[in-house]
């Protein structure tokens, strides 16, 4: 292990987490917002409004046209303002924040390439259903449609990747706005909502009153699920010989992994949990059989795949959870409770549909079942013997490189053991994302954040930057590619000024990982841009870098000092911290269902196909 | 794939439009039709949308489009219980030697003649869409010089309304 020679830190006074929560200076608190008008400008009636619907905290950059409302942003005492280096950033540290405290994200932006520049993390988070209020200015309403400086029309851009947005064309229609923003974002099935305000509207002198009266006539999520498909359901459940729960983020998001563990105990029904729901279930209880889809386990796919009923919770029968769709669960009835009617038989038909809440029904279908079993049920134990096989002869594992370059997946396996389950984890896009959702076993809800849906390269470092805000007591643990990490790095400057010690693994491959993996097996070897040079020239030399943006740096590159370098990143906690791991290029995630293939083509190592070569 | 008419409505604000056309283009569903219009409450447009797809899908378009918050109500219009028109207004080439037959056509679908010049008739005329078809198909020999039709508007038989719980 190379500690590169630390320095002193920008953070090291203001600098950790929990003196960050305390150290605010103890200035007279304003009047708190009452039901009667008082005149204040329009950005006095945004920040007010952000104080109303309890944020604490706002990721964000100043320009232009949202200058006014960071005036009253600076008297403040409630809302803690996080000056991140580019708008992605605070895109991705709201998600971040969202996912690891279940509150609503907010990040603030100016016009233009401000708004711009928050596209990509809107767009992540709509993928996976994240509450984030996005704040941004606008060029004033004469200007709107002049092309004048700075001006993009964000609420068209955001149109499709957004659960709403507002451009508020009048200062008295604020309060309403941000309150039926957070409503929007954060009822229903989750999600991004855009707040556009054009300068002059933040400028002009209007009244705030709260709390405003929300105007949503075409809003109004079922929550509560219909009892005869509770018990139609439950029906199926006692009956099915070889069931399987899939679990989604829905049940994340829902709250309702105690829910699940009952229902799950009470039926004796493997579980599979999602990419999105890693940590809904226990990886150490006995019934989960881990992750399906394409880096599934052979466990989690082979089930899927012969199962007589899948309960979707919270699940979206997305591609990479279902391979080729014809030939996905060929023999299951499918139930699927949904917060979302539209994801209900949008992909897969299903034979009982339940719309609502996942923690309203699962309570529901705990009592139908238990009203069922006295019917009696179906016997699971060949069922279970035959996971069990599975389980036996394909567990989750990996070879080392025959170059003896160190193995990636130990050192995340490594690093989730000494982290453990109580810390957090978030991970960029690619195999290490692949390998930290499959090697480190988590036992909590929200401990796991990546960005399943959209893929965002670049999410990792930002997003445990505000998951470390939100949760300032807990270790907070990026895995990063290197690839991944040249996209979003800069925001362990924020991390170290503004008092974020999080921990950051680079897994160094030298290469973009899952790109080069799949040259390697479709594209006959051919090495097309992928070869990033961080090993050939060590540019950049990730240690450095680190020290350069106020983290220590430290590098391992044997087996042997791993344990070691890992638990020297877990002492230091006064600045970010940022492991340089030189791992083996070569490394490949499995298993892997090739890309338009079915499940039953899952292949447990290269060439080793276990379901389809059963038959 | 079926024709559906489905009737939606929508809060009176900027920018519904937009959410709804970009809906069907990014979902990949056909409009062959939409008319957007003012109902009896202020604050409620209703825009009545045509669309040729299977049930399955066309369950997926009304869930989808129900996800809009600006979107109040859907209600699929089937043809059995709705009266469906459309607009046409097309200018006809007919000078004195044929008048008299453009004339009787006009006559025989009741349809309009709204302006008139020596070289052109301009001939306005309402109803389904096969009748619509019709007319111009007995036009068309003429010679038709321009044509605008609107989407198609519908509306439910009988003295039940779907507006009424709408406008709040």
């Amino acid at each position: 292990m190379t500690s590169a020679p630390s320095r002193p830190s920008a953070a090291a006074t203001p600098g950790t987490a929990s003196a960050a929560a305390t150290a605010q200076p103890a200035r007279p608190k304003p009047a708190p917002p009452s039901g009667t008008p008082i005149r204040v400008t329009g950005a006095q009636s945004l920040v007010r409004s952000l104080e109303a619907v309890g944020v604490e905290i706002v990721f964000g950059i100043p320009g232009g046209t949202i200058l006014p409302a960071y005036d009253p942003l600076l008297d403040s005492t409630k809302l803690r303002h996080v000056l991140v280096r580019h708008e992605q950033g605070a895109g991705h540290a709201a998600t971040g924040y969202a996912q690891a405290t279940g509150k609503v994200g907010v990040c603030m932006a100016t016009s233009g390439p401000g708004a711009t520049n928050l596209v990509t993390p809107i767009a992540d988070a709509n993928m996976d259903s994240v509450p984030l209020v996005a704040i941004t200015g606008q060029q004033t309403r004469a200007l709107i449609g002049t092309d004048a400086f700075q001006e993009a029309d964000i609420c068209g851009i955001t149109l499709p990747i957004t659960k709403h947005n507002f451009l508020v064309t009048d200062p008295i229609d604020i309060p309403r706005t941000i309150a039926e923003a957070f409503h929007l974002a954060k009822t229903g099935r989750p999600g991004p909502v855009l707040v556009d305000i054009p300068k002059d509207v933040l400028q002009e002198t209007t009244s705030f009153s709260w709390p405003p009266e929300l105007r949503l006539p075409g809003y109004r999520p079922t929550t509560r699920p219909h009892g005869k498909q509770v018990r139609e359901a439950a029906k199926l459940i006692c009956a099915a010989k070889r069931p399987v729960l899939y679990v989604g983020g829905g049940v994340i998001k829902a709250h309702a992994s105690p829910e699940l563990l009952e229902l799950a105990e009470l039926t004796g029904i493997p579980v599979v949990t999602t990419l999105m729901a890693r940590g809904a279930f226990p990886d150490s209880h006995q019934q989960h059989l881990g992750m399906p889809g394409m880096h599934g386990t052979v466990p989690a796919v082979g089930a899927m795949q012969r199962a007589d009923l899948l309960v979707a919770l919270g699940a979206r029968f997305d591609d990479r959870v279902t391979g080729q769709l014809s030939s996905f669960a060929p023999d299951a009835a499918i139930v699927h409770a949904d917060i979302d009617p539209a994801e209900i038989s949008k992909n897969r038909r299903a034979d009982v549909p339940i719309v609502g809440d996942c923690k309203e029904i699962i309570v529901e279908l705990i009592a139908a079942v238990r009203a069922e079993r006295a019917a009696g049920t179906a016997d699971l134990t060949p069922w279970w013997t035959t996971l069990n096989a599975w389980r036996e002869t394909f567990p989750l594992g990996y070879e080392w490189p025959e170059d003896g370059t160190l193995s990636p997946q130990y050192v995340i396996e490594r690093l989730g053991r000494i982290a453990g389950p109580d810390a957090i984890y978030t991970a960029g896009v690619g195999q290490h994302q692949m390998w930290a959702a499959q090697h480190i076993r988590y036992e909590k809800p929200m401990s796991w954040l990546n960005s399943g849906g959209l893929g965002t390269m670049g999410y990792a470092v930002p997003a445990a930057m505000g998951a470390k805000f939100g949760k300032p007591d807990s270790v907070v643990w990026a895995i990063d590619g290197d690839g991944c990490f040249q996209m979003t790095n800069q925001e362990l400057a924020t991390c170290a000024i503004e008092g974020a010690p999080i921990k950051v693994a680079v897994i160094n491959n030298g290469n973009l990982g899952m790109v080069r993996q799949w040259q390697n097996l479709f594209y006959a070897e051919r090495y097309s841009q992928t070869d990033l040079g961080t090993h050939k020239h060590r540019i950049p030399d990730f240690t450095l870098l680190a020290e350069a943006l106020g983290c220590a740096g430290l590098r391992c590159e044997t087996r042997e000092e791993v344990d070691a370098v890992i638990h020297r990143a877990m002492e230091i906690n006064d600045r970010p911290v940022v492991i340089d791991f030189v791992v083996g290029k070569d490394a490949q995630v499995w298993p892997m269902v090739a890309a338009g293939t079915g499940n039953d083509q899952i292949m447990a190592a290269r060439g080793i196909r276990p379901l389809f070569d059963e038959e | 794939m079926s024709k559906h008419t489905l009737s939606v409505l929508v809060e009176n604000k900027p920018g519904v439009l937009a959410r709804v056309a970009g809906l069907f283009s990014r979902r990949g569903f056909n409009i062959e039709s939409l008319a957007v219009g003012p109902t009896e409450h202020p604050d409620v447009s209703r825009m009545t949308i045509v669309v040729a797809v299977e049930e399955l899908p066309l369950e997926q378009v009304t869930k989808q489009l129900n996800k809009l918050v600006n979107v109040i109500k859907i209600v699929e219009l089937e043809p059995a219980i709705a009266v469906r028109r459309e607009l046409l207004l097309v200018k006809v080439r007919a000078d004195a030697t044929v008048r008299s037959q453009v004339l009787e056509t006009v006559q025989l679908f009741r349809a309009k003649v709204v302006d008139v010049s020596p070289e052109a008739l301009t001939i306005e005329a309402t109803g389904t869409a096969d009748k619509i078809e019709a007319l111009l198909r007995m036009l068309e020999p003429y010679g038709v010089r321009e044509m605008v039709q609107s989407g198609m508007v519908a509306i439910g038989r009988g003295p039940r309304s779907i507006t009424a719980t709408a406008g709040r």
